[in-house]
């Protein structure tokens, strides 16, 4: 079992199950790719900011990443303010359905869980102060695959138990549900500016690209995703000299596969790369099952960063849009569950 | 740099501008990578969060709520790299051993490239060599320079992991793995020397642009540096 304890932290997270894939993530490593750190961070960073402004917290404090394979928690200590939003996760409290996402007041004793629902590949809970692992590279961000970040640089495992930083404010709050129609999983195509090697393929190729039909294949991880649909076929090879990779490059190798390259990327790479998805879509990608099915159109740069400025707009009204849940908060319950103690005790921020 | 052509301006989606001075592995176009991204460091451009150099382009990560690709392009073409006060680069002396159990692949490589063991050591041992990237993993670094005569095509299929540390050849190339990991490359000696270690400061070692040299020492020297950089690092 592995602890993060301090002297006078009140409130801490206990993980009681974790499937695979459950991890701690923040907005991710920078700042150290011209070392070949990766950057990490969360895969859909829309849910991610969602549960961020839920909880008042700030863009940076850390939060659990929860995959398919599903994660239940505990308040350890004292009650904790917490939410959660991204794909359509079946979210309970003591077996009670909850919507898909909400903010919520934790109880001692109570148990949250998140198993995977219709839809999506993953879902954020974050807790108000944020996760306060020890950040790595100016990073709470997990990279499993080197070991970096997180807890140990690991998946999250049962026994687990997460410390939480101060909060500004820590209010009692009626349960809400975040109504956020931007993690709804439109199924519009994806969007794609083309570059920086579009030329590496054939006029027609490019064509095929945007016009065909693809399948997310098994092959998908917090990595990259592999899909199938069309070949898309080089006009000069498939080797070029390495250079760097951004977040959703659309690398075609030797097979002839789109392969997006997601959060956990290396930050240079040897292939032609024909587009990248543009910020607005990428968490709509990450949100997507293997089997499911999507279309990729072009799009320009400024319409790109019209799409972001649109999106980063809706996604800055969600402290507008939690609908109280009605779960009763009468001064006993308060008491009961040591919030008016919580309040007293609230410590300044650093 | 007269006479060089104008680099290109490529978007890499619309938070990354790839700056490309050209499409082969060339230490000119390198120095001009260089100078660029010296160059984008000093002049603090508004929303560059980061660049990456790699052989032949630098890629400029920025906030697109911050900047644009277009006016990013402008900022860049505004600057003077070839002016710039340059750093100079370091050279490094790597320690190597080149001794079983340390060097997996010496005896294969010899066989297929016609040359005897001593000879292959001698010729990488005594190359100078540059920092063209680090890519892959982190510290993972990519070295320019390898003499032409150790120029063996990467393996058809991928060996079992190397160890970090292990010093790799292929494909025209010289590399310094800093994690374990299967490889198509050939591993022909191993250095004790830890190329990357993020608890440390500097976390690697050799900066982009710097020259290492490698050294040779043997099985028991490799061991004593070992313990030596164990009892520094206190872990």
């Amino acid at each position: 079992m592995r602890k993060q304890q301090r002297d006078g932290d009140l409130a801490r997270l206990r993980i009681l199950a974790a499937g695979p894939g459950a991890t701690i993530q923040d907005p991710g490593r920078h700042g150290y790719l011209r070392y070949g750190v990766t950057p990490a961070g969360p895969m859909d960073w829309t849910a991610f900011q969602t549960v961020a402004l839920a909880l008042g917290n700030e863009a940076g404090a850390a939060a659990i990443e929860v995959s398919v394979g599903g994660l239940s928690v505990g308040a350890e200590d004292a009650p904790l303010m917490v939410a959660f939003a991204g794909g359509a996760f079946d979210w309970r409290r003591d077996g009670q359905p909850l919507p898909a996402a909400a903010r919520l007041i934790l109880r001692r004793g109570e148990i949250l869980s998140a198993r995977a629902g219709k839809s999506g590949g993953w879902a954020y809970l974050g807790v108000a102060g944020g996760v306060d692992t020890p950040a790595v590279m100016g990073s709470r961000a997990t990279h499993v695959r080197s070991g970096i970040g997180g807890l140990e640089g690991c998946m999250l495992r049962a026994g687990d138990v997460l410390s939480v930083g101060p909060t500004r404010v820590y209010a009692p709050a009626a349960d809400a549900a975040i109504d956020a129609p931007w993690l709804s999983g439109r199924l519009d195509p994806i969007r794609v500016v083309p570059g920086p090697q579009d030329d590496y393929f054939s006029a027609e190729a490019l064509a095929g690209f945007f016009e065909a039909n693809f399948t997310l294949t098994a092959a998908a991880d917090r990595m990259a995703y592999r899909f199938e649909g069309a070949a898309v076929a080089h006009a000069r090879g498939h080797d070029i000299v390495s250079d760097g990779v951004a977040l959703g490059a659309i690398q075609i190798a030797g097979d002839q596969a789109p392969l997006v390259l997601m959060a956990d990327r290396q930050p240079t790479g040897g292939y032609p790369k024909l587009g990248n998805v543009i910020l607005a879509d990428i968490g709509r990608l990450a949100q997507m099952r293997p089997g499911e099915s999507c279309r990729f159109s072009r799009a320009r740069l400024d319409e790109a960063r019209a799409a972001l400025a649109a999106l980063d707009k809706e996604i800055a009204t969600t402290p507008a849009r939690l609908r109280s849940l009605r779960r009763e908060m009468t001064p006993a319950w308060l008491l009961e569950n040591n919030l008016i103690d919580g309040v007293v005790k609230t410590r300044e921020r650093r | 740099m007269t006479g060089a052509i104008a680099p290109r301006y490529l978007p890499a989606g619309e938070s990354a501008l790839v700056v490309e001075f050209g499409e082969r592995i060339d230490v000119a176009v390198h120095d001009r990578v260089l100078a660029l991204d010296e160059a984008v460091a000093a002049a603090h451009l508004a929303g560059v969060i980061e660049t990456v150099p790699t052989y032949r382009s630098l890629m400029i990560h920025f906030d697109p709520r911050r900047t644009s690709t277009p006016a990013l392009i402008d900022a860049v073409r505004g600057l003077d790299p070839a002016g710039a006060p340059r750093k100079p680069p370091r050279h490094w002396r790597i320690p190597v051993c080149y001794d079983p159990p340390f060097a997996e692949d010496l005896g294969e490589v010899a066989s297929r490239l016609g040359l005897s063991q001593d000879e292959i050591v001698a010729l990488h041992s005594g190359a100078l060599y540059r920092v063209y990237m680090y890519g892959f993993a982190p510290g993972f670094t990519f070295l320019g320079g390898l003499p032409e005569a150790l120029a063996i095509p990467r393996r058809a299929a991928p060996r079992p992991p190397v160890p970090p540390g292990s010093l790799l050849i292929a494909g025209g190339q010289a590399l310094i793995a800093s994690v374990s990991m299967p490889t198509g490359w050939y591993q022909i000696g191993r250095s004790p020397a830890r190329v990357f270690d993020w608890r440390r400061e500097p976390m690697v070692l050799a900066d982009i642009g710097d020259m290492i040299q490698f050294e040779r020492i043997d099985a028991a020297a490799f061991a004593q540096m070992c313990i030596d950089a164990q009892t520094t690092a206190g872990r």
